[in-house]
């Protein structure tokens, strides 16, 4: 079945099934069935089944994961469209951003370390809120698992995607711009995904949020690994 | 379209070139993002020279994220080893990222709304 392994094959696998994740989310409406979610088990799945390895994967899956930087700098446009807002709301924004960044390094090491996790895992924990491109460059600089951080990151996002309304509602934070914000900060590009489906509003806050913590995790996350004592 | 690869991707090559000459650890996209909106900011870039090309990677930002996922398999013995650190530190942390940020941001907002989006 070498075929399989052809990495136009596996790219097209790819698309199709992300495809057919989507229809099937449209049709059936259960934010649990995350297009990304879908297709990354049913991936997993198939390659296992069929004996190829990541590496093999990897090759065809680099060509989509190269995309990863250029939009990270195409968000400098709905940053620059912002700027007027995060001028005028600089305080607010400013402050729950720095706070939502400590809070989540420093919880996630805390608890991971009383859990009695690996110093690797613990690091590659760390900057599990933000997008991946600056997940796993931070994780790299600090000596932890790059690519255990991806997979981590990915799966921040979808339970922040999946879940994020629901506790942010149930903790009575209904504001739509602290909402959109909050999601952005704590489950970046897939919760921002999510964000965006809910309205405009929401989506140009949570990518607010998830280019604030981006920025700050990449400045502040090794200061408060050294505080913590993991580095 | 060439003109809309052209400033994306020279704004990440600046990015790796100032990460190259300097050494910072801030990643080359966060430095090629800031230059962006700079360039937008000083008129130097007019918005409809990388509307186009911006909208397309930032509305599929989601599906980018699916090779570094199945990632995953690689480190199921890791996850399993570890497997209730991971996941109640991972789970609690986002709660409390979602909570802080929220009320910080609705106990500071400022009451006047002058900022609805477009």
């Amino acid at each position: 079945m070498e075929i399989l392994q052809n990495n136009i094959v596996l790219l097209a696998l790819t698309f199709g099934i992300f495809f057919l994740a989507r229809q099937l989310q449209k049709r059936v409406g259960w934010i649990v069935l995350n297009p990304i979610l879908v297709t990354i088990a049913v991936l997993i799945v198939l390659l296992k089944v069929m004996g190829i390895s990541y590496e093999t994967y990897a090759q065809a899956g680099g060509y989509i994961e190269f995309w990863l930087k250029p939009a990270i700098v195409a968000l400098g446009v709905p940053l620059y469209q912002h700027l007027g807002q995060i001028r005028r709301q600089f305080l607010p924004i400013f402050l729950s951003q720095l706070t939502g960044c400590i809070a989540g390094v420093a919880s996630v090491v805390l608890i991971a370390q009383l859990m009695g996790a690996s110093r690797e895992t613990i690091i590659s924990l760390a900057p599990k809120s933000v997008t991946t491109p600056i997940a796993m460059e931070v994780c790299q600089a600090m000596g932890g698992i790059p690519s255990l951080t991806a997979a981590i990151v990915v799966c921040v996002g979808l339970f922040g995607a999946v879940f994020g309304f629901k506790v942010l509602e149930v903790w009575h934070i209904k504001n739509p711009y602290s909402q959109g914000l909050s999601i952005g900060t704590a489950s970046h590009a897939v919760g921002t995904s999510r964000a965006m489906e809910k309205g405009e509003t929401y989506g140009a806050y949570a990518s607010l949020g998830l280019i604030l913590n981006g920025l700050l995790t990449a400045l502040l996350a090794p200061l408060i690994l050294k505080l913590m004592g993991v580095m | 379209m060439i003109r809309q690869c052209f400033i994306i991707f020279g704004c990440l090559a600046l990015g790796e070139l100032i990460v190259w000459l300097t050494g910072i650890s801030i990643p080359s996209s966060i430095i090629g993002m800031l230059l962006l909106t700079g360039l937008l900011q000083t008129k130097v870039i007019k918005m409809e020279w990388v509307k186009g090309m911006s909208d397309f990677l930032i509305s599929n930002m989601g599906f980018f994220f699916v090779p570094p996922g199945v990632a995953l398999m690689l480190y199921l013995d890791v996850i399993k080893a570890e497997f209730l650190p991971i996941a109640v530190a991972t789970v609690v942390s986002t709660v409390v990222v979602l909570i802080v940020t929220g009320w910080v941001h609705q106990m500071f907002k400022v009451k006047s709304d002058g900022d609805t989006t477009e």
